[in-house]
């Protein structure tokens, strides 16, 4: 199961008879494994990274630190789902430390980021505060490095 | 004067590979696939590499002690009795050498001469025998057999035997067969070895990449520890083979001649490479294991593949080889890379270039990507269905 985890989140465009093969296992066995994990909730979705910058499309993506106060028996999580039920929200995660929530947020234009902070976010009753920091060169995301791939230039040796 | 005469003899009768003319080929072709050349696809890890710029930045340029860096040595000596089993002293039992090839080499000229024979197991290494020639000992070929599984079986070891035999090269897990030597396999060889004045090298560079198991040294059975000579490195377990570093484990008296040629003749391995050495030693266990496991899908990708184009396939179970044979297209090895390379783009190297006894077979190694490996495979499907017509 693990390992078909592991698989998965590197390369989700491989068969299921690939990776029956890979794993020495059969494709009914990984098939069903597959599904389980989806009817589970473990694999929540098959997403592709794309490197916007290359495109036409114009995008900027922000950090937001947000400071909340809790609310009486729910904690954080009902003052987050208010947050990230906004699908402008890429990304968003309880913290330790400092602050509280960690909300990205992706938009057309800075402008865009900052109208949904002050219109959006701001106002909400048990937000305190909020910190916003634009993303301005992406080196790396989801364990893979924007730049150039390296490529094999390995030389042809005898051994 | 005639140059070609000032060569000399040893250095003459050994032939210039046969497997030059494939790379010369595939350098002009483009969107060829390589599944030809024996080394990691993978980049040294980043821990490792780092470890070596801090060293340049902290001015580590000079020679080290001739043996090798003590920390290095230390770390080895923890390495290999935490894996094999060895216990080693690190201030006289081990050489730093310049990949486990100059361990090979200095092995080999610290030990025998003319009239000394060398039993080397082939399909194997090429190197080996080229290394013997040039010691002036004689190499007495044992021809492993498919369906030994390309294991080194008592019998065929007995045969190659004579009152002249001095070293046995032991070469699992091997390339180009991917064979590995169980226990019980070392066992059995371990009898005929046991009241014989034999030293064995035992080239141990595949021992992490090995699939069903751990890997034993013969150094760790009884009898052995004081007749064997471990070759390793770091070329293949820690994708390092740009940086030239291996080291030997032997009895004091066997390293200390070991010495003498490596003091003059090497000096020290790379100062650079040793630090990263000793990174890759305490810190890079969890990426060695990564790419082992990636190794470990490619491989049964890559045995599966064969099997469903038809080819016999034994099943590899250390190094990064496959080696299928391919006599049921009724071509040569020769034939067979050469055309496969022409028609479909794909370089697989003949197994005949690892001794006589691998005509018939081809190695495939799956140091490649996955990406790389489906899709030569599919090349070398449609080579095979259409040769068959
Ligand atoms: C069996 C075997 N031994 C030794 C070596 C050489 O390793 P190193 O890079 O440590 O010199 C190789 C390299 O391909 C090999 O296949």
């Amino acid at each position: 199961m693990e390992e078909i985890l592991e698989i998965l989140e590197k390369n989700n465009k491989l068969t299921e008879e690939q990776i029956a093969t890979m794993l020495n296992k059969s494709v009914e066995e990984v098939r069903a494994a597959i599904k389980k994990l989806e009817e589970d909730n473990i694999i929540l979705g098959y997403t592709t990274l794309i490197n916007w910058e290359k495109t036409r499309k114009e995008t900027v993506t922000a950090l937001i630190e947000v400071r909340v106060t809790p609310q009486r028996g729910e904690g954080f999580d009902k003052v987050a789902e208010r947050i990230y039920k906004y699908p402008e929200v890429k990304a968003c995660y309880l913290m330790s430390g400092g602050f509280d929530l960690t909300v990205i947020i992706e938009g057309k234009t800075m402008k865009e980021v900052a109208l949904f902070v002050a219109e959006k976010l701001a106002p909400l009753e048990s937000v305190l505060s909020t910190a916003t920091h634009f993303v301005l060169k992406k080196y790396k995301d989801e364990g893979l490095i924007f730049e150039e791939k390296e490529k094999d230039d390995r030389e042809a040796v005898v051994l | 004067m005639n140059i070609k005469e000032m060569i000399s003899p040893a250095v003459k009768k050994v032939p210039p590979s046969g497997i030059r003319k494939y790379f010369d080929l595939i350098n002009e072709m483009k969107d060829a696939i390589s599944l030809g050349i024996g080394e990691p696809d993978f980049v040294t890890p980043w821990t490792i590499r780092e470890a070596g710029i801090y060293s340049l930045e902290k001015g580590h340029t000079h020679y080290s002690s001739n043996a090798g860096v003590i920390e290095l040595r230390q770390e080895i000596s923890r390495y290999v009795k935490r894996k094999y089993g060895l216990d080693y002293d690190p201030k006289n039992q081990m050489i730093v050498t310049v990949g486990a090839s100059e361990g090979i080499d200095i092995a080999l000229r610290a030990l025998v001469g003319p009239g000394d024979e060398v039993i080397l197991p082939e399909p194997s290494f090429v190197a080996y025998k080229g290394c013997v020639v040039f010691t002036g000992a004689t190499p007495v070929v044992v021809n492993l057999r498919a369906e030994d599984q390309f294991r080194l079986t008592p019998r065929l070891l007995e045969e190659a035997i004579t009152d002249r035999t001095k070293v046995l090269i032991l070469p699992f897990p091997n390339n180009p067969t991917g064979a590995i030597m169980t226990g019980e396999d070392l066992e059995k060889i371990v009898k005929i070895l046991k009241d014989r004045d034999i030293i064995v090298i035992s080239d141990e560079i595949y021992a992490e990449l090995t699939y069903e198991g751990q890997h034993i040294s013969i150094a760790s059975l009884p009898g052995m520890y004081e007749k064997t000579l471990v070759v390793n490195g770091f070329s293949k377990a820690f994708a390092m083979t740009g940086w030239r570093i291996g080291y030997v484990c032997g009895h004091p008296d066997l390293i200390a001649a070991m010495y003498k040629i490596h003091q003059y003749a090497i000096m020290c391995a790379p100062t650079t490479a040793q630090y990263a050495a000793v990174e890759a030693l305490r810190n890079g266990d969890e990426d060695a294991r990564v790419m082992v496991r990636e190794y470990n899908r490619r491989r049964r990708v890559m045995v599966d593949g064969f099997r469903k184009m038809g080819l016999d396939c034994f099943e590899p179970l250390g190094a990064f080889y496959v080696f299928p044979c391919i006599r049921s297209t009724g071509m040569s090895s020769d034939e067979f890379c050469e055309n496969l390379l022409r028609e479909e783009k794909v370089l697989i190297i003949p197994g005949n270039a690892f001794g006589e006894c691998g005509e018939g077979f081809v190695r495939a190694t799956y140091a490649n990507s996955m990406e790389n490996i489906f899709e030569a495979l599919k090349r070398i499907e449609k080579f095979i269905e259409k040769s068959k017509k």
